[in-house]
């Protein structure tokens, strides 16, 4: 299972005088959950944007499946198969989950209800959504007809990975999903993270939660100064070193490149 | 928080549940009529529908209106238009008069012409309908009008400020209302005929619209100083632009020397002509309109009778010339008679 | 909040318990439901006034409440949409009433110049309702700002277009008020059927739609409906052209209640429809509320002006009460949305 699914080579983004990434490579294989981890402004939030679509690169390139894409907005990344579990979660939380995970995606009614008068098939994607639930085993949410902010922090969460996990095909990327969690709730979606990975779907975690990041991560990607520092398998270090590499402290080890 | 949503919604259910039942048993006696009046041994009601509600010029006619209404032992609904000008407001006014079942409707239009089919539509319901202080369009609509002269009062305005100047040539600054109203343009017309005066003389050193209020009256008296330092003679629509422009004349020091005309009458303006802040106004009677509207309405809701209304259109309830200086030629009272006189309350 | 509802780590498969909390989610769906605080209001300010005096409760006061409520009620709808957006509209009525001073000034000499003057009217109101969308989604500058420079250029415009009254011809303008149907003792006009389908309508749109859900989403989130994959701007434009066609319908609908329009005709229909909108039930903040709320909040304006009358009361007091409901209103969302959080 080497086969990359997600490859950026020479990535540069800046933004005025300031040089947010550097170069940076990125490779994330199928099946697998990579961590990516650095400090603050190490430029890993502008990497993830390139590959989420949310920022155009100055230079380098992105290849999804070996072929180089293009992303001019977060939508064309989606549309490719990416999505991404922002921070702040991207929900309208007067709205119920159904319509929450269909946002922007809803299904019509067959027929001249739907082509003509644009009916919406609201019972087809409640179906649907309590499938995506079902599939990847979420209990916590009483009824998929709830309003979101009705939902505690980490049952919003975990309505927000499911919803990049339904239409995330190739790829889904979670940026910092524990931040805002107790300790049981990180659990519960961390559970939710490998279960996506087990239905084959390879996710990028962005996270400064290091015991997560451990209990998770296949391979874990530092980030540097702008650029990959190296990439390393939680197996193979101590989470003291790891962060060691991060800040600086300690070199990157010699093999470079965890396979 | 739990607690007072539950309460809420409670209430809103035992609202609902009061409600509906109510609102059902009600359903079976229909009722078809909103224009047949009261049962017997009920008062007359008169409606009646003011431009605005907040203006003290309405207020005293709905005052004297209520007072008339009660000495004549009929009960007066009043109602008025949301701002000057707006005529849907005054058309939802009279709709629910005439749904109310009033015998009568006094209105002061805020549009005269808009306002003239929902007053006819009144009309055909046997409902006596007179307009006050503003005539409608053409006398369409109304059995009668009582109004002021505004071409006389502003006349008045004119040949004082024109003999208060005595004889030195006049640099005249126009205080106007906004374009397009009757009520102004004919107080303008007036003005300039009794200064002998045209809209083309050159005496005429500029113009700006108050809307009748005080603080726009300052600024423009401002601009218009700046513009022309000479003026020596003011035209003011009414007694709050008299004001402004007062004190605009006081800021600049120019009180002594320069001549400033109003029309109302109302007490504050009429104060104002006693502090010397205006040489003259024109006093207009909204009460007596009132009185006799409702006069009117009450012999109509006995014998239907209408009254005469004269060639002009309108009933004139006439003007009276207020000033603390009297001069040659142009008969007068002075500011105690004004203050007895007066409407509105001085402020 | 809540972690103890969490069952962390939940393994097996389960369907998320929705049968068993059904019975509770349908009483609490009736109440949750939005429209039922100003129905409720309605109802019982009719139910007031009906014992109050002798006249309120008749068909003919009821058909005539619905008859006073198509011009405002029909501005409220796109005051609701823009308000559902986060956005507010101070030019409404100054659309509006351009449009009508338009349409009257083209079709002055002909009867038939209505139509063709209708359809320019359209043009107008829309037009001008791309203008602020424009200017809000593109520059992306509050809406609040925009429209309240609208409303002072407009109000400016229309007095150098006009400074008349115009009247228009009966004919294809007023055809509003020319057609009525009867339901037993009830009279109800064409402007009414024509209301209270719009308001079918653009309730079916909101609710039914993914336009409308979009509606919803931009207002609740902006920047979460972007990273959604919702075209936002296209979204906000949409709103506020559809908003600039109800402004021509609601002139339309005006000629239906009176032939003759003035520059100075609806001055306060901006405040007006932000108050049935918010007596409604929709929340200022954006991303709540109903369509059909906002109908009844301008319906309740009108019942108390009605029964305020028929009672002989200082109308002064509709001003107080309409003050009370809109405060009311919003101290209930403010509620609602801090629970929410």
């Amino acid at each position: 299972m080497n086969d990359i699914v997600l490859e950026a080579r020479g990535i540069v983004k800046r933004y005025g005088h300031v040089t947010a990434v550097a170069g940076a490579d990125f490779d994330l294989r199928a099946g697998e959950i990579l961590a990516v981890i650095g400090d603050n402004g190490a430029g890993k939030s502008s990497l993830i944007k390139v590959l989420s679509g949310d920022v155009v690169p100055d230079a380098g390139e992105v290849l999804l499946d070996g072929k180089p894409v293009h992303f001019k907005s977060p939508h064309d990344a989606q549309l490719a198969g990416i999505e991404t579990v922002y921070q702040d979660l991207a929900m309208a939380p007067a709205l119920d989950i159904a319509t929450n995970l269909f946002l922007g995606r809803e299904i019509r009614r067959k027929g001249p209800l739907g082509s003509v008068l644009r009916m919406l098939d609201v019972k087809e994607m409640r179906a649907q959504s309590r499938q995506q639930m079902d599939a990847l085993g979420i209990t916590t949410l009483q009824s998929i007809t709830q309003p979101v902010d009705s939902l505690s922090g980490g049952q919003r969460q975990t309505v927000a990975v499911a919803r990049a996990a339904a239409f995330g095909r190739r790829v889904v990327i979670m940026d910092e999903p524990t931040a805002a969690l107790g300790v049981r709730e990180s659990k519960g979606v961390l559970d939710l993270i490998r279960r996506i990975r087990d239905t084959g779907i390879p996710v990028v975690l962005i996270s400064h939660d290091m015991p997560a990041v451990f209990e998770v991560a296949d391979r874990i990607h530092i980030h540097r100064l702008g650029r990959r520092a190296c990439v390393v398998r939680p197996g193979d270090h101590e989470m003291n070193e790891v962060v060691g590499i991060m800040t600086g402290a300690l070199p990157p080890p010699a093999a470079a490149e965890a396979s | 928080m739990n607690v007072t949503k539950r309460t809420a919604r409670t209430l809103a259910a035992a609202a609902v549940l009061l409600a509906v039942p109510t609102a059902l048993a009600g359903c079976s006696d229909t009722q078809t009529g909103g224009t047949t009046g009261g049962g017997e041994g009920e008062a007359v009601k008169i409606g009646l529908v003011t431009k605005t509600d907040s203006n003290p010029y309405f207020v005293s006619m709905r005052d004297a209106a209520t007072a008339a209404a009660e000495a004549g032992g009929a009960e007066l609904v009043a109602r008025a238009g949301t701002a000057d000008g707006d005529n849907d407001s005054q058309v939802a006014a009279v709709e629910n008069l005439i749904a109310a079942g009033v015998k009568a409707i006094l209105i002061t239009p805020n549009d005269s012409t808009a306002i003239v089919p929902t007053l006819e539509a009144a009309q055909a319901q046997g409902i006596f309908v007179a307009a006050l202080d503003t005539p409608t369009d053409g006398n369409k609509g109304v059995d009668a009008t009582w109004a002021t002269d505004n071409t006389l009062a502003g006349e008045q305005q004119g040949a004082y400020v024109k003999a208060a100047l005595a004889g030195k040539p006049p640099v005249l600054a126009m205080l106007d209302l906004q374009p397009g109203v009757t009520v102004g343009d004919q107080r303008h017309a007036g003005f300039l005929k009794g200064m002998g005066l045209t809209d083309d003389s050159p005496e005429i050193a500029g113009r700006q619209d108050t809307n009748g209020d005080q603080a726009k009256g300052q600024t423009a008296m401002e601009n218009l100083l700046q513009t022309n330092g000479q003026i020596n003679a003011v035209y003011t629509i009414n007694e709050p632009a008299a004001i402004g422009a007062a004190t605009a004349l006081s800021n600049a020091g120019r009180t002594a020397d320069v001549v400033v005309g109003s029309i109302d009458g109302g007490c504050a303006g009429v104060t104002a002509v006693k502090n010397g802040q205006i040489a003259a106004t024109v006093m207009q009677f909204p009460s007596k309109m009132a009185e006799e509207g409702v006069k009117a309405a009450l012999a109509f809701a006995a014998d239907g009778t209408k009254p005469t209304v004269p060639a002009t259109g309108y009933i004139d309830t006439g003007v009276q010339l207020v000033t603390d200086k009297p001069l040659e030629g142009l008969p007068s009272e002075d500011t105690a008679w004004g203050l007895e006189n007066c409407w509105g309350s001085a402020s | 909040m809540s972690e103890s509802v969490q069952t962390a780590g939940a393994k097996a498969a389960g369907v998320p318990d929705t049968s068993g909390t059904r019975a509770v989610t349908v009483v609490d769906r009736v109440f949750r439901n939005p429209v039922l605080g100003p129905l409720a209001a309605l109802v019982l300010a009719c139910v007031v006034f009906s014992l109050l005096t002798d006249n309120f409760f008749s068909v003919n006061n009821f058909s005539l409440i619905l008859q006073q409520s198509v011009v405002v009620g029909t501005l409220a709808l796109g005051q609701t949409i823009i308000i559902l957006t986060g956005g507010i509209d101070l030019a409404n009525g100054a659309i509006m009433v351009l449009g009508t001073l338009v349409i009257a000034k083209i079709a002055a000499d002909s009867l038939n110049l209505q139509l063709p003057a209708l359809f320019v009217g359209l043009l107008v109101c829309a037009a001008l309702g791309a203008v602020s969308g424009l200017i809000v989604s593109r520059l992306g500058l509050p809406p609040f700002i925009v429209t309240l420079g609208l409303l002072t250029i407009l109000q400016a415009a229309s007095r150098l277009y006009t400074k008349e009254t115009v009247v228009v011809e009966p004919g294809p303008l007023t055809f509003l008020s020319s057609g009525t149907y009867l339901f037993g003792y009830f009279r109800i006009t064409l402007g009414v059927v024509v209301v209270l389908l719009s308001v079918a309508v653009l309730h079916y749109a909101l609710t039914r739609t993914a336009w409308g859900r979009h509606v919803y989403a931009v207002g609740n989130n902006e920047l979460a409906a972007k990273r959604t994959g919702i075209n936002t701007k296209r979204v906000l434009m949409s709103v506020y052209v559809l908003a600039g066609v109800l402004y021509a319908l609601a002139a339309l609908q005006a000629f239906g209640r009176s032939p003759a329009t003035s520059p100075n005709a609806f001055p306060t229909a901006n405040l007006d429809t932000i108050t049935a909108v918010v007596i409604g039930g929709t929340s200022l903040f954006g991303g709540r509320g109903t369509v059909l709320g906002s109908y009844l909040g301008a319906l309740i304006v009108l019942v108390l002006q009605s029964g305020l009358t028929q009672a002989g009361i200082d109308p002064l007091y509709q001003n107080i009460v309409t003050g009370i409901l809109v405060i009311a209103a919003v101290a209930l969302d403010t509620v609602t949305r801090k629970k929410a959080r």
